[in-house]
């Protein structure tokens, strides 16, 4: 049993060349530059008063986040290189909690308006 | 007859009548995907929880600026944002290690794998104790698990409360998952040393610990959003 595995493992261990030193450096500074924006938008804008807090500002911290969320994903999990049925097994349940997320919001944000009002 | 049984003993070899793995992929490495799904539902249902009484409460809630304003050693006030940028930093660098540990596995150079293994559990263990001040520090200013500063009276406790206690749950629950990394990579460190990978021929365990390790990463870029920025 333990050889079949080891055997098995040969088989997949080198087909990850493709994630050269180079692109694992160049995958960084995507993140660190996405991490940077978000400083720049709130300490530079939102903290000095030149844009006010608001729901849009929100919506683009998240865009934001869901972008690193994918850097990191995609290339530093490697996802971004394994089978189709494999990326639809992992990112299917996902995508339907974000429907999830959206209705929970809904209802607390309902409730927050008319329970104590 | 005959004809059937032959048929029956014949070796499968389709993608998926178990002959081959349909996703190329070793079945530890699965099984570790399919842990760290179940593990993202976890974490989901706590930020999912969190964003609905903070939608909820959202009048009373404190404002993140106002609560996290500290540097240890350095400012007690006025410098939101510094602290955190610097752990979500640090965790992001362990990260590039982490898979620069991995593509060393890939060319079988345990001396490559040891240095970045290393700088691994170093960066995870700055980022843990950089939570610890964190800790210790609103826990001196008055919040911990269900308790607030007084500052915060009337409508404005309720939302600090359930601030408080969401805040200390989720990142203290993120920071267990960061302690058991750290255990797990000061494992597979140990056993790259004694040359266990070296006699198997393949360093895939590193891969394998990497995606815990980068969903670490992973859960913190959001409750860094969700519990600082936002």
């Amino acid at each position: 049993m333990a050889t079949d595995n080891i055997s098995e493992a040969h088989l997949y261990a080198h087909k990850e060349a493709d994630m050269t030193k180079q692109k694992i450096w160049k995958v960084f500074f995507y993140l660190l530059g996405l991490t940077a924006l978000e400083f720049i938008i709130a300490l530079g804008f939102v903290e000095t008063g030149l844009v006010a807090k608001s729901a849009a500002v929100n919506v683009i911290y998240i865009i934001l986040t869901l972008f690193k969320a994918f850097y990191i994903i995609a290339y530093f999990m490697h996802l971004k290189f394994e089978k189709f049925g494999m990326k639809v097994m992992l990112g299917l349940p996902i995508t339907l909690l974000i429907y999830m997320i959206i209705l929970v919001l809904i209802e607390g944000h309902y409730i927050g308006l008319h329970l104590y009002k | 007859m005959n004809a059937t049984i032959s048929k029956l003993d014949e070796v499968k070899t389709g993608n998926w009548s178990g002959g081959t793995s349909p996703f190329k992929v070793e079945y530890g490495k699965i099984m570790m995907w399919l842990f760290l799904l179940s593990d993202a539902f976890t974490f989901t249902g706590f930020l999912v929880a969190y964003g609905a009484q903070r939608m909820f409460m959202q009048d009373t809630w404190p404002d993140p600026d106002v609560v996290f304003q500290s540097i240890p050693f350095i400012t007690d006030t006025g410098a939101p944002l510094v602290f955190v940028g610097i752990m979500t930093f640090i965790l992001i660098m362990s990260s590039v290690t982490m898979v620069l540990a991995v593509e060393a596995g890939h060319r079988n150079s345990k001396k490559e794998v040891v240095t970045w293994m290393i700088l691994t559990i170093i960066g995870g263990l700055t980022f843990l104790g950089c939570q610890a001040l964190e800790w210790t520090h609103l826990n001196h200013t008055g919040f911990w698990f269900g308790a607030i500063p007084d500052s915060y009276q009337g409508a404005q406790a309720m939302g600090a409360t359930q601030f408080s206690s969401f805040f200390f749950a989720i990142t203290g629950f993120h920071g267990f998952h960061v302690t058991v990394g750290i255990t797990v990579n000061i494992i597979i460190l140990l056993m790259t040393l004694s040359n266990v990978f070296e006699r198997r021929g393949t360093y895939l365990m590193i891969e394998k610990v990497g995606l815990y390790w980068h969903f670490v990463d992973l859960v913190w870029v959001f409750v860094f959003t969700f519990f600082y920025l936002v």
